[in-house]
C-alpha cells in the first residue's frame, strides 16, 4: 500500500515536472544540463548532438583527401584551417552532448556500431579540386543555415556550441565560393570541372535538411520542445533561395531543369528529390560509406597508444608526487 | 562496463580581455594540466579568442542543485532596505 502511494507521487511529481519543463520552453527559457528534463528530451539531443558532432569529425575526410593536392601554398594554408576548425566544431559538440550524460567513450563506439549516424553528405566522394569548392560552398551553406536557426535551441550548451560555430563557418562557405569564382574564371576544362561539381553537389546538399516536413519522423517533438526552430522545408528553401543568386553571378547553371522562381511565394519552387537515393545512401550504399567508417576505425585504433601513454605518464606522474609529500 | 579511454574531463574559462572575467567556453579531454592547456588553446582560441585560460577538473566543481532555486535565488522582496531606493534622502541633496 505504502509503495503505491509512493509510486503514484513520483508519477504526479513527473507529470507536473513534464509540465513545468513544457512551459519553461514555451516562454523561451533555455535548458541546463542539471535541469528536469523528460527522458524522451535527453535521448533525442543526444542523438541530434552527437549526430552533428560525428558529422563534423568524418567531414574532415573528404577534404582531407586534398591537403596534398591543393593547387597553391595558400589553398593549402586555408584548407588546413579549414579542416582543424571542422575537427574543432566535432570537439565543441561531443563536450555539449557529454553535459547530457553520455561518454566520449559511448558516443564513439555508437558510430562505429552503426547506432549513430552522420551526415549523409560525407559518404559522397571528392573527386576533383572543384569538389573543395561545392562542399565549402554547398555542403558548408547549407550546414550554415541549419546552424544559424540552431543558435537558438533550447539546450544551453548546444545552443552555445552552435554560436560559436557560426562564427567560424562563414570563412568556410566563402573560401569555398573562392575557388567556384576562381575556376569559373578560368579555362574551358576548369569551368567544366566546376560545373560538375555543382551537379553533383547540388542535390546531396539539398538532401542534407532531411525528409520532407510531411515525412519527417523526429520533428514533432523536436519542434515542441525547441530542439529545432524551423521546419526541414523552411530551411532548405532559404538555402536554395540564396544559393540560385550567388551561382547565377558567377556564371554556374543550376542542376534542376523544373527550378523557377514563384511569383505568388516569393521562393524558388525546385523540382522533385531522389529519396531513394537518399536512402540507400543513409542505409550505407552509398559510394564511401565504408571507407569513411574504416578510415575512423583505423586512426582511432592506431591511436589507442598515445592515450595508453598519456595515462601511464599521469599515473607517474602521481607516484612521485606522492613519494616527495611523504 | 569497458574503462574510459578518453582521458579525464576538463572545463575551460576564457578571459577575452585582460580586465574581464574568465567565462565558461566548454570542455577538453587531457591527462594532465598541461595537455588540457595545450588542448583548450587549440579547441577555444584559434582567432585570438583569449588572453587567459583557466582549466579545472570537471569532477572538482560543485554546483548548485536546480531544484533549490526557488530557495536559493530568492528575490528576497521583504528586504527593500538592500535597494538605495528605499532610502528618503532631504530636499536639495546633491550627487548621492
Amino acid at each position: 500500500m505504502k509503495e503505491d502511494y509512493n509510486t503514484k507521487l513520483i508519477c504526479m511529481h513527473n507529470e507536473h515536472s513534464d509540465q513545468h519543463f513544457q512551459k519553461r520552453i514555451d516562454e523561451g527559457e533555455h535548458i541546463e544540463p542539471r535541469d528536469y528534463m523528460p527522458e524522451a528530451y535527453r535521448k533525442n539531443l543526444i542523438r541530434q548532438i552527437s549526430q552533428h558532432a560525428h558529422s563534423e569529425v568524418i567531414g574532415m575526410q573528404p577534404e582531407g583527401n586534398w591537403i596534398t593536392r591543393a593547387p597553391s601554398l595558400r589553398a593549402k594554408q586555408i584548407l588546413l584551417a579549414k579542416i582543424q576548425d571542422e575537427g574543432g566544431h566535432g570537439l565543441y559538440l561531443y563536450s555539449a552532448a557529454e553535459t547530457l550524460g553520455i561518454s566520449r567513450e559511448e558516443m564513439i563506439a555508437q558510430l562505429h556500431t552503426g547506432k549513430a549516424k552522420y551526415s549523409n553528405i560525407f559518404n559522397y566522394p571528392a573527386l576533383t579540386w572543384a569538389d573543395i569548392g561545392a562542399i565549402g560552398w554547398l555542403v558548408d551553406g547549407a550546414a550554415i543555415v541549419n546552424q544559424v536557426s540552431l543558435q537558438r535551441t533550447s539546450f544551453g550548451p548546444y545552443s552555445r556550441a552552435m554560436i560559436r560555430i557560426c562564427k567560424e563557418e562563414s570563412f568556410h562557405q566563402r573560401q569555398g565560393y573562392e575557388i567556384m569564382t576562381k575556376m569559373m574564371n578560368g579555362t574551358k576544362e576548369q569551368k567544366a570541372m566546376a560545373q560538375d561539381a555543382m551537379n553533383r553537389w547540388w542535390w546531396p546538399s539539398l538532401m542534407m535538411f532531411g525528409p520532407h516536413d510531411f515525412d519527417s519522423p523526429h520533428s514533432g517533438d523536436a519542434v515542441k520542445w525547441r530542439v529545432k526552430r524551423e521546419s526541414n522545408d523552411t530551411l532548405r528553401q532559404k538555402f536554395i533561395d540564396k544559393t540560385v543568386q550567388q551561382a547565377g553571378l558567377i556564371g554556374l547553371k543550376m542542376p534542376d531543369k523544373d527550378l523557377i522562381f514563384n511569383d505568388a511565394t516569393g521562393h524558388y519552387d525546385h523540382g522533385p528529390i531522389n529519396w531513394e537515393e537518399f536512402h540507400s545512401v543513409i542505409k550505407g550504399s552509398g559510394p564511401c560509406n565504408k571507407q569513411r567508417m574504416d578510415h575512423h576505425l583505423k586512426y582511432h585504433n592506431e591511436g589507442a597508444w598515445v592515450r595508453e601513454a598519456a595515462e601511464a605518464y599521469k599515473k607517474k606522474k602521481a607516484k612521485k608526487m606522492k613519494i616527495v609529500s611523504i | 562496463m569497458n574503462k574510459d579511454t578518453q582521458l579525464d574531463l576538463w572545463e575551460v574559462f576564457i578571459q577575452s580581455k585582460s580586465g574581464l572575467p574568465h567565462i565558461h567556453a566548454g570542455s577538453v579531454h587531457a591527462s594532465d594540466l598541461k595537455m588540457a592547456l595545450q588542448n583548450a588553446r587549440d579547441t577555444y582560441t584559434r582567432r585570438g579568442e583569449g588572453t587567459s585560460i583557466w582549466v579545472v577538473l570537471s569532477q572538482s566543481i560543485g554546483a548548485s542543485n536546480p531544484d533549490d532555486n526557488d530557495m536559493l535565488f530568492d528575490p528576497s522582496n521583504d528586504k527593500v532596505y538592500r535597494h538605495p531606493t528605499f532610502y528618503t534622502m532631504p530636499e536639495g541633496a546633491k550627487n548621492i
